[in-house]
């Protein structure tokens, strides 16, 4: 299980991920930092400076984990998402399958993938909003292990959707139809303190908003849910994504005829 | 007793849709061997390639390896075996060097190692100087040796190509054969399937003929073209009358105007048949064998079937 050979297996296709996002680089790397700019710009210090305050500290400074997030859950869902619809698409999956890759390492080699294109972003918008706003950090610990866990587990939801997917088409709707709207709902630019009691409910339900929130912790030292409550809920995310990611690849459900 | 590379029983493969494309093949591979799996479109060769390299699950059956059971080593299996798959499988933005290193660390080839390999396998297929070329602008025939020096990366004791010469011109269709001739030589068990059977003819020892999922022949070479009754001379003639020679065993047929076909027994003396132009005052320049034996007995088999 953990041979040598099988650690070399999973170097390689983690060198093949980083390798196919650094070579697009303009289509995967450049632009966060171009989004997320007017983000900052337009939501941060035009709307921002007239909306005032929020949890106590500038709307330029809340929004700002969020925005992070917002990248760090885009870009490790849409890294795994279309670099393994593209090998099934080019049938380069096979060279995968005919080898003796264990299925265990191509799941970690592509979500590994994933989790460092989410992490580079993260850091290539987070230099991006230091030009905009001081960031200081409350919690070094939760900071680095939400962003990991939340990279891990939109990395996994992107194979999953990659597996299911038999068309282009297919891998726009989940990021179109549910996380885009889930990431704006999820309390990157405001606090579900402000919404009605029903409303604020409702949002619990968004897996989205536990994340942005904890995030939003390790920055600031606040956060509108429970870090413990958010950081169980995550894992438990993962452990499902994951061992349903593997029940898939191992039968081969959208891979083998 | 002789290790079989490839031992098939019994194997059954029903796609979801309902097409019963194995109906309970069985069949063996000698180690060493350079055989030939013939078929027309959709009689199961891919699929029993499919199976065997793990592309295709299987409905039932045995297959085993070099000895090892697909269904319990599969990655014992799997790494005594090198494939060129039919259709070309390879990212087309990556360079050559990239996919075939590549290749070798899913095999746990450490990536200095990998690269040395990679340097011999290009060199000897003559892509070593487009390694830095990404695979999209490279030409057909570059291609498919690219999925051969893909294939030998890991230096797998069988080789399995999927109608590699399919598309490429005569020079390099005939490097090729000069290619997987050598490696079977090196030890290399080669197993080939082909729809050129001149191709079939000159390279493998064995044939296997599948036809609507069931192995139609599982014989020698040698064998298969000893069982042909006729053959087919093509004769270059200085002129070719209206009326040709008529003979009870021997046929005629006019190609054009200078050239005669005729199928003759196989025991019979062309002699006779010399005579009988020259009674017609035809003299003959040259003659030759017509290459389309194996074809015969191809359409022969799986039509029967």
């Amino acid at each position: 299980m953990f041979s040598k050979e099988s650690l070399i297996a999973l170097q390689s296709i983690f060198i093949k991920e980083v390798t196919r996002y650094f070579r697009i680089w303009v289509q995967t790397l450049l632009p966060p930092a171009i989004t997320m700019s007017l983000y900052f710009v337009i939501f941060g210090q035009l709307i921002g400076s007239r909306v005032g305050q929020m949890g106590g500290v500038s709307y330029m400074e809340y929004i700002t984990p969020g925005i992070i997030m917002m990248s760090v859950i885009t870009n490790s869902y849409s890294n795994v998402v279309s670099s393994f619809f593209s090998a099934k698409f080019q049938r380069s999956i096979e060279e995968m399958l005919v080898s003796p890759v264990p299925t265990l390492y191509i799941l970690l080699g592509y979500i590994f993938g994933g989790v460092s294109r989410g992490l580079l972003t993260g850091i290539i918008v987070t230099l991006v909003a230091s030009q905009f706003v001081d960031l200081e950090v409350h919690h070094w610990g939760i900071l680095f292990f939400v962003v990991i866990l939340t990279s891990m587990l939109f990395a996994t939801g992107g194979l999953v959707n990659a597996i299911f997917a038999k068309k282009f088409d297919d891998i726009s709707i989940v990021p179109t139809f549910i996380l885009t709207p889930l990431t704006y709902l999820g309390g990157v630019f405001y606090s579900i303190q402000l919404l009605p009691e029903f409303w604020q409910t409702v949002s619990l339900a968004n897996p989205i908003l536990y994340m942005v929130n904890a995030f939003r912790y390790g920055f600031l030292g606040f956060s509108d849910i429970d870090i413990v409550h958010a950081l169980i809920l995550l894992s438990v995310f993962i452990l499902s994504l994951f061992s349903l990611a593997y029940y898939l690849l191992t039968k081969g459900i959208g891979i083998r005829s | 007793m002789t290790e079989k590379a490839i031992e098939i029983s019994n194997l059954k493969k029903t796609y979801s849709g309902g097409v019963e494309a194995l109906k309970g093949i069985s069949f063996d591979v000698e180690k060493g061997d350079f055989i030939a799996l013939l078929g027309p479109n959709g009689a199961g060769k891919s699929t029993t390639i499919g199976i065997i390299c793990s592309l295709v699950n299987k409905t039932s059956g045995e297959v085993r390896v070099f000895g090892h059971s697909i269904d319990k080593e599969l990655e014992a299996a799997k790494r005594c075996i090198g494939l060129v798959p039919q259709e070309f499988n390879f990212s087309q933005f990556e360079t050559c060097k990239q996919i075939v290193v590549t290749q070798a660390g899913y095999y746990g080839v450490p990536r200095v190692i990998a690269n040395e390999r990679a340097e011999i396998w290009l060199k000897k297929l003559s892509l070593w100087d487009k390694r830095d070329t990404p695979a999209r602008m490279l030409s057909g025939g570059m291609k498919r040796r690219l999925m051969i020096a893909r294939a030998l990366m890991h230096e797998p004791k069988m080789l399995i190509l999927d109608e590699p010469t399919a598309g490429v011109d005569i020079e390099i269709r005939r490097s090729m054969w000069e290619f997987l001739t050598e490696l079977n030589e090196a030890g290399t068990t080669v197993v080939l399937t082909t729809h050129y059977l001149e191709e079939a003819e000159q390279l493998c020892r064995n044939i296997t003929i599948i036809n609507h999922g069931e192995i139609v022949e599982n014989t020698s070479m040698k064998d298969l073209i000893s069982r042909l009754d006729m053959e087919t001379f093509v004769l270059d003639v200085d002129r070719v009358p209206d009326s040709l020679p008529d003979m009870k065993e021997v046929s005629f047929r006019k190609r054009d105007e200078a050239t005669i076909e005729i199928d003759v027994p196989k025991e019979f003396a062309l002699n006779q048949v010399f005579h009988k132009l020259s009674d017609k005052n035809i003299n003959v320049l040259s003659m030759r064998n017509k290459s389309n034996r194996l074809e015969e007995l191809f359409v022969r088999l799986t039509e029967k079937a």
